[in-house]
């Protein structure tokens, strides 16, 4: 296994920062469109609440692998040229956006509404009490299981082999097919996948012992 | 226009439907084992027995943070060099029950935990042995708890078996795949009918399990 990686190591750890840049994004661009379909899942507004809904159904229940290939086929197709990387990760973040909505919006839920009421007596608007009052203290609540969905993130940007992302599971493969070992191969592969998602994992159970 | 009336012709769609078949039974035959084994799993995490338990939920937990693609290729392209070559529905069959196992084995053990202790407490105080109040008490309990959980993981079971397409398991990720390698044109029809089938197959379940879990409540 040691001579797995020693022979092949910057293949391995080329696809290592293809994974973590993938994911990073990922995260970053799902936080933002997450929350955002979070906060229109509990607007007062009725119909924001139902296009809010509709965006977090469907993403939640249709296979991350079915978005990515459509992101990868369909948009060369019509639109413009991009890559396996680019196609992955767009369809990273709209998988996982339609996960963290449904997290963010269950830690708003947990909010006391009073918070909400206070702010509104005390004269803020809703969009102020959200920003000010509300959103923090969900965002406090839902750090583990966040921090789980990157965890599943990290976990799904496998995908991008499917779509030659350059990642970790796809430089695996390629190294198998060459080497032939691929018994030792994945055994690598596996390794740098768990050097990113088991202490974050670790981590968070220790966070959610401690909040509970 | 014509390209959707082609692409969806009977002959296409029944193909699709065959796929989709064979994604219900790899899921339902996977969901069965890891239920099984997954409950031992959890129970034997759950009751700490020295160093057992310990090498068990460190391998739950390895296993859990690995992505399941990655055990698919170690099944169909690892184990052979062990001398063991499953077949592609059997090696997907395989994945899914090992991965998925470990998931389950978590959701049991906090679905245990969430039992209240006094529930073992009492039963063990009025004469039942561990195992007995464990059966009988606590993991009715428990599981009541779980169905919310367990349900979830049934639907992230079905959208990953579209995985085992890279394997080249018959199912409806692989056979849409088939369709629209004939004809470029039926690339978009296609991932519409994806779409379409996984999503139905998927929000129904959870629409079972909203209703499962209020009548339990």
């Amino acid at each position: 296994m040691i001579s797995a990686f020693t022979n092949n190591w910057q293949n391995f750890l080329t696809g290592f920062g293809w994974t973590l840049l993938s994911s990073i994004v990922a995260l970053f661009f799902s936080l933002i469109i997450g929350s955002l379909f979070a906060i229109l899942e509990v607007v007062p507004n009725k119909a924001l609440r139902v296009i809010g809904n509709i965006y977090v159904e469907i993403f939640r229940n249709i296979p991350l692998l079915v978005i990515t290939m459509f992101f990868y086929l369909v948009i060369p197709l019509y639109f413009v040229k991009i890559n396996g990387f680019t196609a992955g990760t767009i369809g990273l973040t709209i998988y996982t956006s339609a996960f963290i909505a449904e997290t963010v919006r269950s830690g708003i839920n947990s909010v006391d509404v009073g918070q909400m009421e206070a702010s509104r007596a005390q004269g803020m608007k809703y969009t102020q009490a959200m920003r000010y009052i509300v959103l923090p203290q969900a965002f406090k609540l839902v750090i583990p299981p966040l921090g789980n969905q990157f965890v599943n993130l990290v976990k799904n940007s496998s995908v991008l082999a499917f779509v030659a992302g350059f990642d970790l599971m796809y430089q695996g493969n390629a190294i198998a097919s060459q080497t032939f070992d691929t018994v030792n191969t994945y055994l690598v592969v596996g390794v740098f996948y768990l050097i990113i998602t088991l202490p974050i994992s670790y981590y968070m159970q220790h966070l959610e012992r401690k909040l509970a | 226009m014509q390209n959707w009336i082609d692409a969806y012709s009977a002959v296409n769609l029944k193909f699709l439907l065959q796929g989709l078949w064979v994604t219900v039974e790899i899921s339902i035959i996977s969901v069965v084992f890891s239920m099984i084994i997954g409950s031992i799993l959890g129970i034997i995490r759950y009751t700490k027995i020295p160093y057992f338990s310990k090498i068990v939920g460190f391998i739950i937990d390895v296993i859990r943070n690995l992505p399941l693609l990655l055990i698919i290729f170690f099944v169909y392209f690892g184990l052979p060099a062990f001398g063991f070559k499953p077949d592609t529905i059997p090696a997907a069959i395989l994945a899914m029950t090992v991965f998925e196992s470990m998931m389950v084995a978590e959701i049991i053990r906090s679905g245990i935990l969430a039992v209240d202790v006094g529930q073992m407490e009492a039963a063990r105080a009025v004469g039942m042995k561990y195992t007995q109040a464990m059966w009988h008490i606590v993991l009715p309990q428990a599981y009541k708890k779980m169905i919310p959980a367990l349900v979830s993981q049934l639907i992230s079971l079905i959208k990953d078996t579209s995985l085992a397409t890279i394997i080249v398991v018959p199912e409806l990720m692989q056979h849409a795949q088939v369709i629209y390698g004939q004809n470029a044109n039926y690339i978009v029809p296609m991932y519409l009918a994806l779409a379409i089938l996984y999503f139905i197959v998927c929000y129904a379940l959870s629409v079972v399990s909203k209703i499962i879990d209020r009548r339990l409540a």
